[in-house]
């Protein structure tokens, strides 16, 4: 009999990542966010590589314990966080699921891509301010709604309310 | 001595920090809920940044200095911010006007870095200018809501501006740390983002009704050599109290 221990595979890892809640969102995982951007083998040691959402978000090195505490259950020891910020994380990443889970936890996923977003072009002039999405109330999905504050309880949320259940909710922005 | 990419570094990430601490000490106390929330994510994305460049910089450093180390151990003379982010809260107008005259200077800033020959660089700012468009988005926004508000809004915003204005000659005053960086390849020239800056601004302000005070005039200046005001001392005097008076103490 070997002493040697095959090290789980990566697949396997991606799956145990996948139960790895967001600290400040738990409804949904770090993979379902899109924050983990590679996971590789550096020799024996299990390599996982990050990019924060927002460059100030708390949460980042709570989710680095999250992950180094879940890899240490699952029985490796020895695993390395690596931070990436290029390309910078965007609301693009979130999956199809992580998008429905937040919907069903009473906050508004964003509305559209990131990637079509227009934003302020200083160096292009005019001021060209785009015009707000059209957020579906995420309880009575009516899209009679208007935007409260563009910060919200977290860095990735700006708070809106639903003008037909009067309800206020979260709105997670589009980045 | 620290090479001019150190100090390159250093002058972006005490920009972002000293205005993050001085948004800081309105948390709590912003004139609405919406306000203080805010402010204070405007400044929880400002020391993120910050702390992207002082590592950075304490790396290029490589005499053993950290993020810490930079933001809680350096004094006055060491810190390369412009004059503008160290200037008081004062009122809300004010607050809210340096950060709009900071946030269209960074946007542009933070773009031209984008094209950086230097990837480490170019990556904080691909990160970065995300946020801090987020930001002129806001305070572009409420600047107009406020200029062209009621009557004593815009007296507040027009005095606000006039106070400010000296200030912001200095973001587009180069030295021979931009010189070397822009002959690298890694920095820009600041003179040359002073034409889309002043388009901008006066776009904004024109729909604030409000009046962009006369071109010329005081221009205050060397803050990112290290000469500043009062002002900072007493901010890093309460951000620094802590580490200094307990030094490695640890939550």
């Amino acid at each position: 009999m070997s002493d040697i221990v095959d090290k789980p595979s990566l697949d396997q890892v991606w799956h145990w990542l996948a139960d790895v809640p967001d600290p400040e969102i738990p409804v949904i995982s770090i993979t379902d966010l899109g924050i983990v951007r590679e996971v590789r083998y550096d020799g024996e040691q299990l390599v996982v590589t990050v990019t924060p959402t927002y460059s100030g978000c708390p949460a980042t090195d709570v989710i680095a314990e999250s992950i180094r505490d879940a890899m240490r259950a699952h029985g490796i020891a020895d695993a390395r966080m690596e931070t990436r910020l290029s390309p910078a994380w965007t609301t693009d990443w979130l999956s199809a699921d992580a998008k429905r889970k937040l919907r069903d936890s009473g906050i508004a996923p964003p509305v559209g891509l990131a990637a079509n977003e227009q934003r302020i072009d200083v160096s292009r002039l005019g001021r060209r301010v785009p015009a707000a999405p059209v957020v579906a109330c995420p309880r009575c999905a009516s899209t009679r709604t208007e935007l409260l504050s563009q910060f919200g309880s977290t860095p990735c949320k700006s708070l809106y309310r639903c003008t037909l259940c009067r309800e206020p909710f979260d709105y997670f922005k589009c980045h | 001595m620290r090479t001019a990419r150190c100090e390159y570094l250093l002058r972006f990430g005490d920009n972002a920090l000293i205005l993050s601490q001085r948004l800081g000490e309105r948390c709590g106390k912003g004139p609405a809920l919406e306000e203080d929330m805010a402010l204070t994510n405007t400044a929880l994305d400002l020391l993120g940044q910050a702390r992207l460049w002082l590592s950075l910089a304490a790396e290029a450093a490589g005499d053993g200095a950290d993020e810490d180390t930079l933001a809680y151990l350096r004094d006055d003379r060491e810190f390369h911010n412009v004059l503008l982010v160290e200037q008081p809260n004062g009122g809300y107008a004010d607050t809210l006007v340096r950060q709009f005259l900071f946030d269209a200077w960074a946007s542009l800033a933070l773009r031209q870095l984008l094209g950086s020959r230097d990837a480490a660089i170019a990556a904080i700012a691909e990160k970065a200018v995300k946020e801090v468009s987020y930001h002129l988005r806001r305070t572009s926004d409420l600047v107009v809501r406020l200029g062209d508000g009621t009557e004593r809004s815009h007296a507040l915003m027009q005095a606000a501006l006039e106070a400010l204005w000296p200030y912001h000659h200095e973001l587009f005053i180069g030295d021979a740390v931009d010189a070397e960086m822009v002959a690298a390849g890694i920095g820009f020239e600041p003179a040359s983002l002073r034409d889309a800056w002043l388009s901008y601004v006066r776009e904004v302000l024109a729909e604030a009704s409000l009046t962009m005070p006369a071109a010329g005039g005081w221009a205050p200046k060397g803050g990112k050599q290290g000469l500043h005001s009062e002002h900072l001392s007493r901010l890093l005097a309460e951000m620094q109290v802590l580490p200094r008076s307990h030094p490695g103490a640890r939550w």
